[in-house]
C-alpha cells in the first residue's frame, strides 16, 4: 500500500462475490436481532438466564465474529486492487 | 440507603477522581504536536489515534454513565424492553463498517472536522450544513446534562449531596466541583484528555461488572433465583397502571416496539456528534473498521450490567427514583472500599463522554456556525479558541439544566434527541454514497422529521407524565406501537425522494460538490501529497499531518498498524504493503 490506493475506476467490477458475503455478513445481524419473534420466551434457560437474554448476548459475540470475516474479506479486496492498479502503472 | 456519609467508599472515589484529574492535565502533553493550536490537534487529538486507543475512546463515548445507570434501570422498573439497549448495540457496528469508513476518508481528505462540513462540501449547502450542526448540538447537550444526573446518582447514595435539607449551593457542590475540574482539563488538553482517561475508566468498568456478575449472583443464591423472584415481582400489578410492572420476555405486542428501538437507535447513534468525533481520530481508514470488530466487547459487558437491573429486583432493592437501583445495588453487596471503585466506575465513565461530547459540540459550532455565518475568515488558532470556550459553555448549559430543571427534562430531551439526530441520516448516509438527493429536498425531510418526531413524542403519555412519557407510539400504516425516531426516519426518507424527483424534474439548481469519488475510498498516505481545497484548511492540515506519526516516515505508521492487527483483535495476516 505505499503507492496511493484510490481510484476505483478499475477493471474490478464494484460488485464482487467478495463484496456479497462480507455484505451477508453484516447484514445477518440484522434478521437475527430484529426478528423479535424468533426468540422472546424464557425457555430454555441456560445456567438460569432466560433464552431471551443469553440469546441476544451470544449474538454479540456471532455478529462479531462475522464483522471480523468482512474485514478481512475487505481488505483483501483492497490490497487486489491496489495491486491491479500499481501493476497498470508499471 | 445507608445513614449519613459512606467514608470508605467516600475517600476510594477521590482518589480515583484526583488520579483522573492530573492525568487530565498531563494528556496536553501526550504525543503533542509541534503547533497545537488547530481544531485537529484541539479538537481530534491530531487525527493520529490507533486502533487501541480509538477503542477507549469509542468505548467510553458510546457507553457513558449514564448507559451504566439508565440501562439497568430501565429494566429493574420494566424488565425485558431495557434490554433493547444489547441488540441495539449489535446493530450499530454493522453500520458503522459500512459508513464510516468512507467518512474517514473523505473527512482526512478534505480536512473536515464535523458531519456538517462533509455536508456542506457535500451538497454545497450552508443551509443544510447549518441544519446538521444545530441538530447534532441540540441533540448533545441533554446527553451531557445526563451524564451529570449519573454522577449525581453516585454521590446521592455515598450520602453527599442529595439530601433536601441542606443549601443548594452546599448539597450541588460535589458536582461543581466534578465538573469544574473537568471543564478545565478538556480547555487545556481537548480530546486527548478523555482519551487517556478512557484507560482508567474502561479498566474499572470491566473489573465492577466482572466482579458484580460473580459475587452478587453468588451472594443471592445464582441466576435461577434471581430470574424467579424478578419475573415474581415484574409480574405483580403496579398500582399506578393497574398492568403488570413487566416481563421477562416481550409479549407480542412489544416486538415491534423492541425491534424498531434497536434499530433505530442503532441508526442514531453514530450521528452523534460524539461519534463522529471518536471516529475522525483515528490515523487511518482502517482503525474504525478494525474498531468493529472488538468493540462489541463493550456490548457483552453492557448485557451484563443489563441483568443487573434483574438483581437489583431479587435483592429487594426498593428505590423511588429506578437511576439509585444499581448503585445502591453496590452499596447493599458490596463491601465499602469496593463500592468506592464501583462508583468511581460510574463517575468517571461520566467524566470521559461529557468531555468528548462537549468537544463535539463545540466543534460543530465553531465550524458550521462562527466559521460559516459569524466569521468566515476566521484562522485555525481562532477556531480553536473559540472551540475551547465553546466547549466550556456547552457544560455550563448542561450544568444549567441538570441543577436547574426537573431531572426529568433532561431526560425528556434526551429521548428528543435520539429523534432528532436520526433525521440527519439521510443527508450524511445518502451523501456518503450519492449525490443524488437534492439538497432542497434534504433540508425538507430533515424538517418533516424532526417536526414529527417531535410532535409524536409530545403526544405520549405515560403513568408520571402527560407529555414525552416515552419514545413509542403507534406507527401509522403499519398499525403496531413502534420507536417514534423510525416512523420519523420514514417519512423524512419519502420526503426527500419524492421532493428530489420533483426538484430534478424542474431542474432546480444543484450545490457545488467538492468531493471526488476517489475521496471516499482514500487512505492516510495519499492524502499527504494532495494539497486540500480551501486555503485555510491547507493551513491546518500540516500540523495534523506532524500530529499523526509522530515522524514523517509514512512506513512508519503503517508497521505499527500491523503491529495492532497481530493484538487480540484477530485481524492478523492483513497484508498491508
Amino acid at each position: 500500500m505505499s503507492a496511493p490506493p484510490p481510484t476505483p475506476v478499475g477493471k474490478r467490477p464494484v460488485v464482487t462475490p467478495g463484496r456479497i458475503v462480507a455484505g451477508l455478513c453484516l447484514f445477518a445481524p440484522f434478521v437475527g436481532i430484529l426478528w423479535v419473534d424468533s426468540y422472546a420466551r424464557v425457555e430454555p434457560k441456560l445456567i438460569g438466564i432466560p433464552f431471551f437474554y443469553w440469546y441476544q448476548m451470544l449474538w454479540v459475540l456471532i455478529s462479531a465474529l462475522l464483522t471480523v470475516i468482512a474485514y478481512r474479506i475487505v481488505r483483501r479486496e483492497e490490497a487486489a486492487r491496489s495491486a491491479e492498479k500499481s501493476g497498470e502503472a508499471l | 440507603m445507608k445513614d449519613g456519609v459512606n467514608g470508605v467508599a467516600l475517600a476510594v472515589f477521590i482518589f480515583f477522581f484526583v488520579a483522573v484529574t492530573v492525568m487530565g492535565f498531563r494528556a496536553a502533553r501526550w504525543r503533542k504536536a509541534e503547533n497545537g493550536n488547530t481544531l485537529d490537534e484541539w479538537g481530534l487529538g491530531g487525527r493520529s489515534f490507533g486502533t487501541w486507543v480509538t477503542w477507549f475512546l469509542l468505548g467510553g463515548d458510546l457507553y457513558t454513565a449514564y448507559t451504566f445507570v439508565a440501562v439497568p434501570a430501565a429494566i429493574y422498573a420494566a424488565g425485558a424492553s431495557g434490554f433493547f439497549a444489547v441488540p441495539y448495540t449489535i446493530l450499530v457496528y454493522p453500520l458503522i463498517f459500512t459508513f464510516l469508513p468512507r467518512l474517514w476518508s473523505v473527512s482526512h481528505t478534505h480536512g473536515y472536522v464535523t458531519t456538517s462540513d462533509f455536508v456542506r462540501g457535500r451538497f454545497g449547502s450552508k443551509g443544510l450544513s447549518l441544519a446538521v450542526a444545530l441538530t447534532g448540538i441540540l441533540a448533545t447537550m441533554p446527553y451531557i446534562a445526563l451524564q451529570l444526573v449519573g454522577i449525581q446518582a453516585v454521590l446521592d447514595v455515598m450520602g453527599v449531596g442529595g439530601s433536601d435539607s441542606t443549601h443548594w449551593f452546599i448539597k450541588d457542590l460535589p458536582l461543581l466541583i466534578a465538573f469544574g475540574v473537568l471543564a478545565a482539563y478538556t480547555y487545556s488538553s481537548g480530546l486527548r484528555a478523555p482519551a487517556l482517561i478512557a484507560f482508567v475508566k474502561d479498566a474499572l468498568i470491566y473489573l465492577v461488572i466482572a466482579v458484580a456478575i460473580i459475587y452478587i449472583p453468588i451472594k443471592l443464591g445464582g441466576f435461577d433465583v434471581i430470574f424467579d423472584k424478578a419475573g415474581e415481582a415484574l409480574g405483580q400489578n403496579n398500582p399506578a397502571t393497574g398492568a403488570p410492572r413487566g416481563e421477562l420476555a416481550p409479549g407480542e405486542n412489544n416486538h415491534w416496539a423492541y425491534a424498531t428501538l434497536a434499530f433505530g437507535s442503532a441508526l442514531a447513534l453514530f450521528m452523534y456528534p460524539h461519534s463522529i468525533t471518536a471516529t475522525l481520530s483515528g490515523k487511518n481508514r482502517n482503525v474504525i473498521r478494525r474498531n468493529t470488530t472488538i468493540l462489541p466487547l463493550y456490548s457483552l459487558m453492557l448485557g451484563f450490567l443489563a441483568i443487573l437491573g434483574f438483581m437489583a429486583i431479587a435483592a429487594g432493592i426498593k428505590v423511588d427514583n429506578g437511576q439509585l437501583a444499581i448503585p445502591q445495588l453496590f452499596e447493599t453487596m458490596f463491601p465499602d472500599w469496593f463500592t468506592g471503585v464501583a462508583f468511581a466506575a460510574i463517575g468517571i465513565g461520566a467524566l470521559v463522554p461529557a468531555a468528548i461530547m462537549s468537544i463535539a459540540a463545540a466543534n460543530l459550532f465553531t465550524r458550521n456556525i462562527y466559521k460559516d455565518f459569524l466569521k468566515p475568515g476566521a484562522t485555525p488558532e481562532q477556531e480553536t479558541k473559540v472551540s475551547k470556550l465553546v466547549s466550556l459553555l456547552v457544560k455550563v448549559g448542561a450544568l444549567v439544566f441538570v441543577l436547574g430543571m426537573d431531572k426529568t427534562v433532561a431526560i425528556n430531551f434526551q429521548l428528543l434527541g435520539g429523534i432528532w439526530i436520526l433525521q440527519t441520516f439521510p443527508a450524511l448516509v445518502g451523501g456518503l454514497f450519492t449525490r443524488w438527493f437534492h439538497r432542497w429536498a434534504l433540508i425538507a425531510g430533515w424538517a418533516v422529521g424532526m417536526v414529527y418526531g417531535t410532535v409524536a413524542a409530545y403526544g405520549v403519555a405515560s403513568p408520571t407524565q402527560k407529555h414525552f412519557g416515552g419514545s413509542n407510539a403507534m406507527m401509522p400504516g403499519i398499525g403496531e406501537i413502534g420507536y417514534i425516531g423510525v416512523t420519523a426516519f420514514v417519512l423524512n426518507v419519502l420526503v426527500t425522494v419524492v421532493l428530489t424527483f420533483v426538484l430534478r424534474a424542474v431542474g432546480a439548481p444543484d450545490g457545488i460538490d467538492e468531493t471526488r469519488p476517489e475521496d471516499y475510498t482514500a487512505d492516510a498516505p495519499s492524502t499527504r501529497a494532495r494539497p486540500t481545497a480551501s486555503a485555510d484548511e491547507a493551513g491546518a492540515e500540516p500540523a495534523g499531518v506532524t500530529g499523526q506519526t509522530g515522524t514523517p516516515d509514512a512506513a512508519g505508521a503503517y508497521e505499527a498498524d500491523a503491529a495492532d492487527e497481530a493484538g487480540p483483535a484477530g485481524a492478523a495476516g492483513v497484508t498491508v504493503k
